[in-house]
Order: structure tokens, then C-alpha cells, then sequence
């Protein structure tokens, strides 16, 4: 585990597959989410252990928040922050809270959060358009988190947004990807990354994400919420990579019968 | 007067500013937003920024979030 010296996660070599994401470069392909965290020491340890270099943060009352160490922490740790709007129903919960995010964190990153009910959590694709339509147009860089519907998944990129986040399933659920025929359409439909957000339970559900064509994952829960975060945070950077490798090495076609690797000629006759 | 901040009602003086608010609430902390009525108010703008009776301020801090 690596628990010694921390190199700033920004500062790490190059890589020769860089993920590109408004008009940023990075050498993870894993963005981590810090809701869920039981302590500030475990979420160190596990973005360590992640190789993440982004990040997402939330805003919320100064009353409920103990946010001076969270801070110290990620700044410690070299990542980068993408405020979220968790938690907003209405394009204009979530327009306000952009802007919001945008003068605490001087950042115009945002993943854009626009959901329609609390038990399911699942994004609103009308107010969800709308939002990223306002938030676009005045100099957002916004990552929207959707459905996992190539449709919604299009209008996103076609209205200007740098990167389209379809849900594997509903928000902390750890279901996995229950529709990977979809997302693997949406890669094929739109030109900014994609960014399987939501749903993933284990390392195996973001190998899979890699291996239908995302370019990244963002996972929260399945780290904070393991039983060992710092463990898991390091399976699912090297499931995020391994699932990566596997897509540009190529997967072998499916056969209905089996084909031995051993060549037959030479079999003797006994 | 009075005025509703994060969700509670309180008495303030009439020509509280939106900055003598914050530095009741969160003095020292870095990254702090502010809305008012449901607008942003930019950091440049605290100190110029009165507040008026029946006001809702919001002041918010960065929390851990997926």
C-alpha cells in the first residue's frame, strides 16, 4: 500500500493514454468521489491508493460541515476538485449552485446534478438539459451526470458539455452497470468522454465500464463504504486500468463451441 | 430586523453586510459561498452587499460529496 510520500497527484508522469477532459490532461482514468467517507485519514488513504487526480466536493452549511480538514486533505493530496450540485431537483437549484461552487472553489468545472425524486435519485433530463444549457453558455465547463440514455446522453454533448456521465445504476445502489448496451451506444454516439458515474459496487463493474469504451469512471460510494476503503480504492484503479488495457489490447469474438489453443496436428495416437 | 440564515431566523442590525455575516459564521475558512434570495452574491461584493429585513442568506463550505 502506499502510505509514504505523497507525489502530487497533478504532477505525475505523463502518460501515452491520456484522458483529456476539459481540455485538461490526466494520467488516472479513475475520479473519485469523497461522500460516505467515515474519516478524513480514510479518504487520504484512499485517494492515495486510487491514483485519482480529480475529485468531487460538495457545498453545503457552514453549520454542517467541519470543512477546514477536508480541504487540507485535498490539498495535501495534489488532486484536482469538481464541485458537484447534489442534491438540486430544478435547472435553477442547480444554475445557482454552479455559480455557488464557482466562487468558493474558483473553479468553472462542475458536475451538473439536476435529479428528480429522493428515493431513486436518478437525474431529471429536462431540468438536467435546461441547467446544462444555462450553466454552458456562461462558461461552465460541465460534466453532466444522466441517465444512461444515448439520447439525453447526445443532446448533453450537442449543447456544448465536456464530458457526458450516464449512470451504471442508481446513486450508491452498487447494482453495477445494468444496462451496458447503452452506454457502450452512447460511446459510440458522442465525441466528449464519457464517464461512468454512479452505481458501481466493485471492481469488476468498472473494469466493464473501461471495457464498453468510457473513458473514465467515478465511483464514490464503493470505496467509502467498503469495508477496507483504502483496498478497494486500489482494486479500482487497477480494474480502471486493467478494463483500459483490455479495450485497446482487444477481447477475443465470442464462439458458441470451444476452440483449443493446443494445435491439433502432432496429437499422437494412443 | 430580522433575517433567515442557513434556515434560522435571527435578529441582525439594520446595515449588517453580507461579509459581517460570513465572519460570524465561518472567519478564517477558505472557499466560502454566499447566496442571498436564492442569487449568488461574489466574494467582491460581500462587504458592499446590506443586507434587508426578511433577507434569506445562505453562507456554504465545501463537505465531502459524490
Amino acid at each position: 500500500m502506499p502510505t509514504g510520500d505523497v507525489v502530487p497527484a497533478l504532477e505525475r508522469e505523463e502518460s501515452d493514454d491520456p484522458f483529456v477532459l476539459g481540455g485538461e490532461t490526466f494520467t488516472s482514468r479513475l475520479v473519485l468521489g469523497t461522500g460516505g467517507v467515515a474519516s478524513l485519514d480514510a479518504l487520504k488513504r484512499a485517494i492515495s491508493a486510487s491514483g485519482t487526480q480529480l475529485v468531487t466536493v460538495a457545498l453545503r452549511r457552514v453549520e454542517a460541515s467541519a470543512s477546514g480538514s477536508l480541504l487540507d486533505v485535498l490539498e495535501q493530496s495534489g488532486v484536482r476538485l469538481l464541485p458537484n450540485t447534489a442534491g438540486c431537483m430544478t435547472a435553477r437549484e442547480a444554475v445557482v449552485t454552479a455559480g455557488l461552487a464557482r466562487e468558493a472553489f474558483e473553479t468553472d468545472w462542475v458536475k451538473l446534478e439536476v435529479i428528480g425524486d429522493e428515493d431513486t435519485l436518478l437525474p431529471d433530463p429536462v431540468e438536467l438539459v435546461d441547467a446544462a444549457e444555462q450553466l454552458v453558455a456562461d462558461g461552465f465547463s460541465v460534466l453532466a451526470y444522466t441517465n444512461d440514455d444515448p439520447i439525453t446522453a447526445r443532446r448533453l454533448a450537442d449543447i456544448g458539455c465536456a464530458a457526458v456521465m450516464p449512470l451504471g445504476s442508481p446513486i450508491g445502489s452498487g447494482l453495477g452497470i445494468r444496462n451496458p448496451h447503452n452506454i457502450a451506444l452512447i460511446r459510440k454516439l458522442v465525441q466528449v468522454p464519457v464517464v461512468l458515474d454512479a452505481g458501481i459496487g466493485t471492481a469488476s463493474d468498472a473494469a466493464l465500464a473501461m471495457e464498453l469504451g468510457c473513458d473514465a469512471v467515478l465511483l464514490a460510494s464503493a470505496v467509502t463504504r467498503a469495508r477496507h476503503p483504502e483496498r478497494m480504492a486500489l482494486a479500482m484503479r487497477h480494474a480502471v486500468e486493467g478494463g483500459r488495457l483490455a479495450l485497446g489490447a482487444g477481447r477475443i469474438p465470442r464462439r458458441w463451441h470451444a476452440q483449443g489453443s493446443t494445435q491439433v496436428a502432432g496429437t499422437p495416437q494412443l | 430586523m430580522q433575517l433567515i440564515v442557513n434556515g434560522a431566523q435571527m435578529d441582525a442590525d439594520e446595515g449588517t453586510s453580507v461579509a459581517e455575516l460570513v465572519d460570524a459564521r465561518a472567519e478564517g475558512r477558505r472557499w466560502v459561498a454566499v447566496a442571498r434570495n436564492g442569487d449568488v452574491v461574489p466574494r467582491d461584493l460581500w462587504a458592499s452587499t446590506v443586507v434587508r429585513d426578511g433577507d434569506s442568506v445562505e453562507i456554504l463550505v465545501p463537505t465531502a460529496g459524490g
